[in-house]
Order: C-alpha cells, then sequence, then structure tokens
C-alpha cells in the first residue's frame, strides 16, 4: 500500500525524465538527506563518526567512481587505490605550496591530477580487456606505490614518503570537528552522486553501457569506444581521485603511500561487486558493508567466542576476520551475483504489489 | 661483461621461478576460464603446511631424519591441497558456473582471503623455514673466459632445474594422456566438451589439484630461499605481469614469459634503477607487460579472440 503508483501520471516530458519519478522515492530520498544531514549529527557519538560514519562517506564516494568505470563501463580496474593516492598528493601539492590555496580548489586540483593519472593508465584499455585489463591496471597501482615512496618532490622531501595537512577550512568553516568532517563529505558525496547520476542516465552514460555489454556491436553503431572507454577512465578517477584527497586530509590527516596499497583497490573492488555492479545506490550499500563488517567482527567475535570459552588472541581475531570476510564474499556471489542493491530493487517491486501477490 | 652475464642468470633463475607460479594461473585459466587470484594464497597456505609438518613430524613420531620428515610433510601438504581444491569445486566454483569474469576473479579474491586467514589460524603467523638441504654456497663459472668468472647460486639453479622438470611433465600431461586431452578439450569450449561426456566438475578438481601441487613446489622453493611468510602471497603478485605477457592459455608463454620478466626485472634494477631511485622491479615488470600488450593484446602465445557481433 505504501509504495504504490497508480494514479502518478506524468504529463510532460521533464516529469517522466526525472532522477525520481515515483513519488513514494522523492519523499523517501528528502527523509534521507533531512536524516543524514539533521538527525545524525545530533545522534552520533565521536567514535562513531570517526569509526564508521566518515570512512563511509568518503569510501562511497569512492567507490562511486569506481562504479563508474567498472560497473557502467565494464572496464575491471584493480588500481582504483593509485587513483586514490594520485587525488591525494596531488592535492596534497597543490595544497601546501601554493600558500593560501582553499581546501575545495585543492581537492578538485588533486582529482584533475587523478584524472590524468587515469587517463594514461586507461590507454592499455583500447588495445586489451577483460582479465588482462585487470592486472594491466595493477600497474598503476605499483607505480603509484613506488613513485610516492621514492620520488622525494612528490611529498616535500619527507623521507618516508609520510605528509601531513591541517588547518582544513572552508569559506572560513574550520573543518575539525567529527561532525563538521562529516557534514563536508558527506555534502560533497551528496553533490557528485547527484552529478553522477545524471552523468549515466545521458548520452555519455548510455555510451559507457554500450561499450560494457559488448564493445563491438557498440562501435558498429557507431559510439567510438577510444571516447566512451578513456571519458570512463576519466570521470572515474577523478572521482575516486577527490575521494583518496578527502580520505587523506578528512579523514586521516596524515599519511603515508601504504594508505593507499593494493588492499584498498582490492576494498573498492568489493564494495563495488557486493552493493551492486552498475548501480549508484550500490556504491553506498558496498561501502557501508565492507567499512562496517571489520568493526562488527572485531567487537563481537571475541565476545561470541567467549560464550564457548574460546579466548581469541588478536592475531586470532585478525585471522578470523579475513575468513569471515573471504567467505561472505563468495557466498555473497553464490547468492546475490547482482549485488546489495539487486535485493533493494526485488524488495521495491514486491512493495509495490503488496499485500496481493500478483 | 661478466658482471651483465651474472645478472642476466640471476635473472633467467628468478624468471623460472616466476613462471612456475605463473604456470598454476595458466593451468586453471586455460582449464576453467578462472583468473586465480588466489594463487598467491595457494603458495603461502601450501608452504605453511609443509614447513610446520616437517617441523612437527619429527616431534610426534621421532623420526629424526631430515629427508623422511621432508617426504612426509612434502606428502601431507600435497593431500591438503587436494582437499583444498576439493572443497573450492565443491563450495564456490559449482554455483558459479556462467558467471561473468569479473564475479569469478572476485571468488577468487574471497578464496584468497579465506587461505590467507585459515592458514595463519592453522599453521600460525609467525616466519618458518623449510629446509629441503639445498646448497647455499655460489659456485664459479667460465673461470677461464672472464676475470674472477661468473657467480651463479647453486640453489637457483636446483630450482630452475626443479621447475624445468615440472614444466615438461605438465606438457606431456597435457599432450599425452587422455585427462590431458580433456582438460584440453574442457578449455575450448565448455559446452561441447560436456555434451561428448567429459565431466566438468571432476575436471575442475583435477585441475585446481595440479595447480595445488604445482604451488606447493613453488612454495617449497621460494619458502625454501625467503622463508615461509605471509610476504610469499605477494610472488603471486609478481607473476601476473609474467602471465599477460606470455598470454593467459599458454604454458609456454609462462615459461618465456617468466624468463624474460625475470630478465628485465633484474636488468632494468641493475643499471636502470641507480637513475631514478631504485626499487623500481615490481612495476617495471608490469609496465614491460603493459607496453607489449599495446602491440600485442593476446600476449606472446596466447589465442587471438576474434569478435563477432
Amino acid at each position: 500500500m505504501l509504495y504504490r503508483e497508480n494514479g502518478q501520471f506524468k504529463t510532460s516530458y521533464r516529469a517522466d525524465q526525472q532522477i525520481f519519478p515515483i513519488a513514494q522515492d522523492r519523499i523517501a530520498v528528502a527523509l534521507l538527506l533531512a536524516v543524514a544531514f539533521l538527525v545524525v549529527p545530533m545522534l552520533a557519538s565521536d567514535y562513531i563518526f570517526r569509526a564508521i560514519l566518515i570512512p563511509f562517506v568518503i569510501m562511497a564516494l569512492a567507490a562511486l567512481g569506481v562504479n563508474i568505470l567498472v560497473g557502467y563501463c565494464g572496464q575491471i580496474s584493480l588500481g582504483s587505490g593509485a587513483f586514490m593516492a594520485v587525488g591525494a598528493y596531488g592535492a596534497y601539492n597543490f595544497f601546501v605550496r601554493f600558500p593560501g590555496m582553499p581546501l575545495i580548489p585543492a581537492l578538485i586540483l588533486g582529482g584533475l591530477c587523478a584524472t590524468f593519472f587515469g587517463i594514461l593508465f586507461g590507454l592499455p584499455s583500447l588495445r586489451v580487456k577483460g582479465l588482462y585489463l585487470a592486472v594491466a591496471t595493477l600497474a598503476a597501482q605499483f607505480f603509484s606505490d613506488w613513485m610516492f615512496l621514492r620520488i622525494k618532490w612528490f611529498t616535500n622531501n619527507s623521507d618516508s614518503g609520510s605528509v601531513s595537512v591541517n588547518n582544513l577550512q572552508v569559506f572560513g568553516f574550520p573543518i575539525e570537528s567529527a561532525t563538521s568532517k562529516y557534514l563536508f563529505c558527506l555534502a560533497l558525496l551528496v553533490v557528485v552522486a547527484l552529478l553522477a547520476k545524471n552523468l549515466v542516465r545521458g548520452a555519455i552514460g548510455r555510451e559507457w553501457m554500450a561499450i560494457r555489454d559488448m564493445d563491438v556491436a557498440a562501435a558498429v553503431i557507431g559510439i567510438r569506444p577510444m571516447y566512451a572507454k578513456l571519458s570512463a577512465f576519466a570521470v572515474s578517477s577523478f572521482i575516486v581521485g577527490m575521494a583518496g584527497a578527502l580520505w587523506a586530509f578528512v579523514h586521516l590527516g596524515a599519511w603515508e603511500p601504504a594508505a593507499f596499497s593494493v588492499e584498498i583497490s582490492f576494498r573498492l573492488l568489493f564494495m563495488v561487486i557486493i552493493g551492486g555492479l552498475g548501480s549508484i545506490a550500490g556504491g553506498f550499500f558496498g561501502a557501508a558493508f565492507i567499512v562496517v563488517l571489520p568493526i562488527v567482527l572485531n567487537q563481537f567475535l571475541p565476545a561470541f567466542m567467549g560464550l564457548f570459552g574460546i579466548e581469541v588472541s588478536t592475531a586470532g581475531v585478525s585471522h578470523a576476520e579475513l575468513m569471515i570476510f573471504g567467505a561472505l564474499i563468495v557466498w555473497f556471489l553464490i547468492v546475490e551475483p547482482h549485488g546489495l542493491a539487486k535485493l533493494w530493487s526485488t524488495a521495491k517491486q514486491k512493495l509495490r504489489l503488496w499485500p496481493f501477490p500478483h | 661483461m661478466a658482471f651483465f652475464l651474472e645478472t642476466l642468470i640471476g635473472g633467467l633463475m628468478a624468471g623460472m621461478l616466476y613462471s612456475l607460479v605463473a604456470l598454476g594461473f595458466v593451468l586453471i585459466y586455460k582449464a576453467s576460464g578462472v583468473f586465480n587470484f588466489a594463487q598467491g594464497a595457494m603458495v603461502l597456505f601450501a608452504a605453511l603446511a609443509m614447513a610446520r609438518f616437517a617441523e612437527w613430524i619429527p616431534q610426534w613420531t621421532g623420526i629424526q631424519s631430515p629427508i623422511v620428515a621432508n617426504l612426509a610433510a612434502f606428502v601431507i601438504a600435497g593431500a591438503i591441497m587436494f582437499v583444498v581444491a576439493w572443497l573450492i569445486e565443491k563450495l564456490v566454483l559449482r554455483h558459479l558456473v556462467n558467471q561473468e569474469g569479473a564475479t569469478l576473479l572476485m571468488a577468487t579474491l574471497g578464496i584468497t582471503y579465506f587461505l590467507e586467514g585459515l592458514g595463519q589460524t592453522l599453521f600460525g603467523s609467525d616466519i618458518y623455514k623449510i629446509d629441503i638441504g639445498m646448497p647455499k654456497e655460489p659456485i664459479f663459472m667460465l673461470d677461464g673466459m672472464f676475470q674472477g668468472g661468473i657467480l651463479v647460486n647453486k640453489e637457483d639453479v636446483i630450482a630452475a632445474a626443479i621447475a624445468a622438470a615440472l614444466v615438461a611433465l605438465l606438457s606431456v600431461f597435457f599432450q599425452k594422456t587422455s585427462t590431458g586431452r580433456a582438460l584440453r578439450a574442457v578449455a575450448d569450449d565448455h559446452q561441447a566438451a560436456q555434451s561428448i561426456g567429459i565431466p566438468l566438475n571432476r575436471i575442475w578438481v583435477i585441475v585446481w589439484c595440479v595447480a595445488g601441487v604445482v604451488a606447493l613446489v613453488a612454495g617449497m622453493i621460494w619458502g625454501s630461499k625467503l622463508g615461509v611468510q605471509f610476504s610469499l602471497t605477494t610472488v603471486a603478485l609478481r607473476a601476473l605481469p609474467v602471465v599477460i605477457l606470455g598470454g593467459l592459455t599458454s604454458v609456454p608463454g609462462a615459461i618465456i614469459g617468466g624468463l624474460i620478466i625475470g630478465v628485465g626485472e633484474k636488468l632494468s634494477e641493475v643499471y636502470l634503477g641507480p637513475f631514478v631511485g631504485g626499487g623500481i622491479e615490481i612495476w617495471f615488470a608490469y609496465v614491460l607487460a603493459l607496453v607489449f600488450l599495446l602491440f600485442r593484446p593476446q600476449g606472446l602465445f596466447g589465442e587471438k579472440i576474434i569478435d563477432r557481433v
């Protein structure tokens, strides 16, 4: 009864082409945004902000970027960590080398650095595809790992490659407290998600999806593979780079190249696959799952094993975490290969008919 | 000149070991179309099992002979890898038939995490050694030709010989036995193979078992060189450029790719490294493979795929 769309007639093309054509969706999204912007900051504690909400928001942004490349354009990438690193160090260089550089332009310039890097390492996608490309993108990962460790210029001549930023502010407001950090990242996420949603349902998004579904056929009907693939790499790495800059600037504050290792690339890919390939909402689901899961396991596993009288060491917890993580991924792939977003849309389908079975 | 040759030989030897790991990737990709990211975790798992059993068997049975202990440990570790292969087929692959490449890749990533966690839970996470009696001292060759001769690691030579023997064995297995023929048939076309009565599930178990044994041998050799520890999983990441250089479906490609990457890595590190700050080994291999892919996207010996609409 709640989610029924009869009676909602579209009388103009405009109405038909809205992002959320169903009234209930619009209300739900508005409510969700209100909760995220108003209620959450009042309720959440500092710990929840720092351990869960801020990482979730930033990772959701990164997953959004990866989803554009992997989910919408079908170019599997294992180099997302590198794009994050380039974004972070790029933004850092603009931030410290130009006195008085405001935060937002620094983030955008960092994103542009990542765009350039992404296009460069996206070039092989014109020749190879699928699994070959997945391995080829690892080149970007290892190259960036090395670059930020060894080339001192990028890290302002620090020995270990570790750098830090402070005194972040936006339009004169300091970004110091957990709440302000959260709100800043969330605002950015909402803006980018809106832009991305519009991008993927426009002409360029359709080109990406055509390339993903069958690149030869797409080329035959007049889609330029080079333009489509490289633009996907560009847009994706811009978003991922911005997320990397946020991760470094806002979440970590001080970081070293190891913060963007190949591990983070894998995690981003997990987020996209578990969340749902080719779905903007999927990135959010996936990020929530991957960010929250280790924390939950860390908190509850020792207590749970304690019930059976088994003492678990710290190393034991981390090993068990790896095992549960791996098993869950496999389980998810078997049970729901289209990700959490698919579950969500199935639920919506059912709700449209509820309480009638047909 | 002598130094150059020394580097070259060192590179060839290292390359042989890369091909050993790469072989595991190729075998599985060839027979099932799965890009097995878990190969590195399998190497770690097998090496951990072997190292620990070689340690435990003398404690449990009182047998002091290291040969018996190592042999028994090898057999037990091999058996464990069989069980792992069977379980992977039974619990994971069987349910993922006909899924996309990306999904299968992710599944093997999941297996990677699981095996890493399980291996360290069962066998501990310290650094262990595997001592299979490999000679450590270097030998000198061609004393007459160059001043001081060329320094070659005996250990590397033996490792390369083992790798070469394994490759020869696998080639015979693939070419001459009926199981090998069945494997190749499955590689060509799952459905066609199934329709003439080749059991797909059994083939998968076999090929994962073979990959498990290859992982065990690789783990044994790498483990006796570097010690068995978590970083062994990164060996797989270093073998990946070998696979794409050689072509995902070619056993000889894995060997030759391994040699090229091994030599390229060592030479670049020695002759190019000093100009750019060193440590370029790991990405150089990838960039080499990448540049190569631009000219020949299917790798050296890979099959050319013709797309049709």
